[in-house]
């Protein structure tokens, strides 16, 4: 050990994984909605360095989004209700995929929608289009229609899933909510269904009530949590899956640090997002890659799949 | 470039109960200008988010920034930025947002608005940044009517006012100049604003856009720049929690949003429905 030890370093790590056929230089993501398309953070971070940037949730047409406010902050965390706003799909093709081209990083695209129609339309119009991956938002707790109300019924996450794989190009990944009574079921069903990997978790509804103005801090009512508050619960449902399906799994939820992110793949996670810390340190992404390495370097472990399930 | 940098506490001091003034020591000065904000972090890890404070005024070396802010609650962020002393280190980011930027307000070429009657507006917690508005008018050779509003006589940053431009006073509750808040003295004004830049509380910046309209229907051209205000988190543009709703098409978000951290928070009141 003490050999290997001694040889080991940076360019002989391999932190490289693989989804679906998809190699990652590194397992280090952003959770959708938290990176934009990588523009507004590429003044802090070389987007080279991430394993993939998950975009914001993009539907087939401009979605408003929720009025304001549409963030609270919580102990630890905070709750956000925006409500996928987004410039829709024909605007993305045309300004963030070539923007992200531009760097060597695998896209991974969000897609969000009302209707099966809707995410069906967005699918289609991503088939030529020069991304990676699919992730399938069936989680998003902050809209009336579609999005969540895929996700917390096995039926409907199957029928849905099913769908999407007849038309993707693209492998996909459903993205999965923690808002249910069992994840695994949910996540069996997605791989019954023919899901290519999974994501969890999306936020955990919650709500914060404003006691000066005697109303609640989100016009919503309610939000995702999201943040350090919810690791625990992340990391258990994302070992939880690791134990029930086959298909690789991105672990996301709280993710601060190197640590964290560790946890995450020695519960199961292939790769792992890092989400609302974003918004805290912009830096976290790549902190996170490199406290990776650092570990691995520190224990003598020469390939991150070494580390992926090992605790079971 | 947007940065997370370590800053250093130059001074702090309350001016008025619950209003603090702190001075910190960073290089992100030398990109500072009116209007913008910056975020604050607090040491405390349960509390995430930078707070979002603007810029009051920038030092005459450009290597210090001054951060004139309400304490919101106790044990609230602010209140923690308020316990820091002389010497102590504070993360920050910036330099956030679009300030009032003066080719946007003047047009290309400041000469020809010489003439410009401009007016400064500052409800309360509004009125920091404008200091540095008048501060960089004052460099630019414009001396503007600043018009202040405060709750009652425990005034902040009046006397600083007076150093760039005529200072005019109002008080909710009358104990000091006019009794009401500032657009009672503009009602009041001799020559009517034609340039207004403003920051305050909503009803406040409403009013502005209001009269604005309003002096424009009548034949007179009032341009009106207002800084707004709206729960934030990133702070950069990637999250979209803090928008506002605009009159037209936004650019960027392809529906009529826009976002307050980054195109704003300053934004011509004609663009921006409030």
């Amino acid at each position: 050990m003490s050999n290997q030890e001694n040889v080991l370093n940076k360019d002989i790590l391999n932190t490289e994984v693989t989804i679906a056929g998809v190699t990652f230089k590194n397992p280090v993501m952003t959770a959708s909605g938290t990176f934009g398309s990588g523009m507004e953070y590429a003044d802090f971070v070389d987007l080279n360095r991430l394993g993939a940037v998950v975009t914001k949730g993009v539907a087939n047409v401009p979605w408003p989004g929720n009025p304001t406010p549409r963030v609270a902050e919580t102990y630890g965390g905070m709750l956000n209700a925006i409500g996928l706003q987004n410039p829709g799909i024909d605007v993305f093709c045309k300004r963030d995929i070539p923007f992200l081209k531009k760097f060597d990083t695998k896209i991974i695209v969000n897609v969000c929608g009302k209707s099966v129609e809707d995410y069906l339309e967005v699918v289609d119009r991503l088939a030529d289009e020069p991304v990676d991956m699919l992730e399938i938002n069936v989680s998003c707790p902050n809209v009336k229609e579609g999005a969540i109300a895929f996700g917390q019924n096995e039926d409907a996450l199957s029928n849905i899933t099913k769908e999407i794989k007849a038309h993707a190009k693209q492998p996909v990944i459903m993205k999965l909510s923690p808002n249910v009574t069992d994840i695994t079921k949910m996540a069996k069903a997605a791989e019954a269904a023919g899901a290519d990997a999974i994501s969890l978790i999306n936020t955990i509804t919650g709500m914060k009530i404003d006691i000066n103005r005697r109303t609640f801090a989100l016009a919503n009512k309610t939000g995702g949590l999201s943040g350090p508050a919810i690791k625990p619960v992340a990391v258990r449902m994302v070992y939880q899956c690791a134990q029930a399906v086959n298909i690789p799994i991105i672990g996301m939820g709280g993710i601060a640090t190197a640590e964290d992110a560790l946890e995450f793949i020695m519960a199961g996670a292939t790769a792992v997002s890092v989400g609302a810390m974003n918004f805290v340190n912009p830096y976290t992404t790549i902190e996170v890659a490199d406290g990776i390495e650092k570990f691995m370097i520190d224990k003598g472990v020469k390939d991150i799949k070494e580390l992926i399930g090992c605790v079971k | 470039m947007k940065q997370k940098v370590k800053a250093t506490v130059v001074s702090q001091k309350e001016l008025v109960k619950g209003i603090f003034d702190l001075w910190i020591k960073t290089d992100l000065a030398k990109e500072a200008h009116c209007g913008q904000f910056i975020g604050v972090y607090t040491k405390d890890s349960s509390k995430l988010l930078p707070r979002p404070i603007s810029i009051c005024e920038v030092s005459d070396d450009f290597d210090a920034l001054r951060l004139v802010y309400r304490v919101t609650a106790e044990n609230s962020g602010t209140d923690l930025i308020s316990k820091l002393n002389a010497g102590d280190e504070v993360e920050i980011i910036g330099i956030l947002g679009n300030g009032y930027i003066f080719t946007d307000i003047f047009g290309e070429s400041l000469e020809k608005s010489m003439d410009s009657n401009v007016v400064l507006l500052g409800g309360g917690i509004g009125i920091p940044p404008m200091l540095q508005a008048a501060k960089e008018l004052s460099a630019h050779g414009i001396k503007p009517t600043v018009i202040v509003g405060y709750r009652d006589s425990n005034m902040f940053l009046n006397q600083d006012l007076t150093r760039y431009g005529t200072l005019l006073i109002a008080s909710e509750d009358g104990s000091v100049g006019t009794k009401g808040n500032v657009m009672n003295v503009v009602d009041k004004l001799d020559k009517k604003p034609d340039i207004i830049m403003a920051c305050g509380p909503m009803p406040m910046l409403r009013a502005i856009k209001n009269y604005a309209e309003a002096e424009c229907e009548k034949g007179h051209e009032v341009s009106a720049f207002i800084s707004l205000e709206e729960r934030m988190a990133c702070g950069v543009g990637a999250c979209l929690g803090c928008v506002a709703k605009t009159k037209n098409v936004d650019e960027h978000s392809h529906v009529n949003n826009t976002r307050i951290c980054t195109d704003g928070p300053v934004f011509d009141a004609k663009e921006v429905e409030i």
